[in-house]
């Protein structure tokens, strides 16, 4: 017989229409530790569904600045508000983190940095370098 | 396995492959405007509209909203499989990216070549 998981937070359910219903799926999410690297990787879903929803706020701002000296020079005064410019600077936050992560990840497709330890190392990289450059994000915006 | 039918390649491997593609292309883009952004500090108008509305600048904007979208298609599509388990939430919420997408193009090859 085969040996299955027996822990109190295992257990066997049936979803029914899933091609393979006999997978132990742990429910309770807050027995399990993100380790380093998969906090990574959910930040870099977060930021990707993020930059998804504000495509319309770049695209407005892109319209803004084309249309006519007048609408690009009202853009640039609506740059100077501060709220605008936090809002900016999440934005950049964002692309900074997800391109950061993101490189992270073709470094991974090669073979690279996919061991424990590595892979920690190399989380830790993708924060201090993404965290660095969003500093500098905020120099230039101010 | 979640079926493949709404897959944007119809195989894992080949969305893989352009979920990848499109991120370089995407990430160039970025380095792009990230130069000419530092080397025009007090950007005025003038400039910023020859610079992208010069042929080869609209046609590098448009393969990188192209390139946008179909990563966007991919990330999402990833996200709605892994999250929403019912079937018709999962379609509902895959239609409403999908139509997000197609507006976000079509506004933005307007802002390219209509204005």
């Amino acid at each position: 017989m085969r040996k299955r998981i027996e822990t109190p937070c295992f257990r066997a359910i049936n979803h029914g229409n899933s091609v393979n219903s006999k997978r132990p799926v742990n429910l309770d999410l807050t027995t399990i530790k993100l380790p380093l690297p998969g906090v990574i990787s959910i930040l870099h879903r977060i930021s990707g569904f993020s930059l998804f929803l504000v495509i319309p706020i770049l695209l407005w701002m892109f319209q803004q600045s084309m249309i006519s000296l007048e609408t690009f020079n009202e853009l640039k005064d609506l740059l100077d508000n501060l709220f605008v410019k936090w809002v900016i600077w999440v934005i950049l936050a964002g692309v900074i983190y997800h391109l950061i992560a993101g490189i992270k990840h073709l470094f991974m497709d090669a073979g690279i940095g996919e061991t424990l330890e590595s892979a920690r190392n190399g989380s830790l990289i993708v924060l201090f370098v993404s965290g660095i450059l969003v500093f500098f994000a905020g120099v230039w915006l101010w | 396995m979640v079926t493949s039918v709404t897959n944007l390649g119809r195989s894992g491997l080949s969305d893989w492959l352009i979920q990848r593609v499109t991120a370089v292309i995407v990430a160039a883009f970025s380095f792009v405007m990230l130069g000419f952004f530092i080397s025009h500090p007090d950007l005025q108008y003038a400039d910023w509209y020859n610079f992208m509305s010069c042929t080869s600048m609209r046609i590098f904007t448009l393969i990188s909203l192209l390139a946008i979208s179909g990563h966007a298609w991919v990330g999402l599509w990833t996200i709605a499989t892994d999250y929403l388990k019912p079937t018709g939430i999962r379609f509902l919420f895959q239609a409403a990216c999908a139509l997000a997408l197609f507006v976000y193009f079509a506004w933005a090859v307007q802002i390219l070549w209509g204005l």
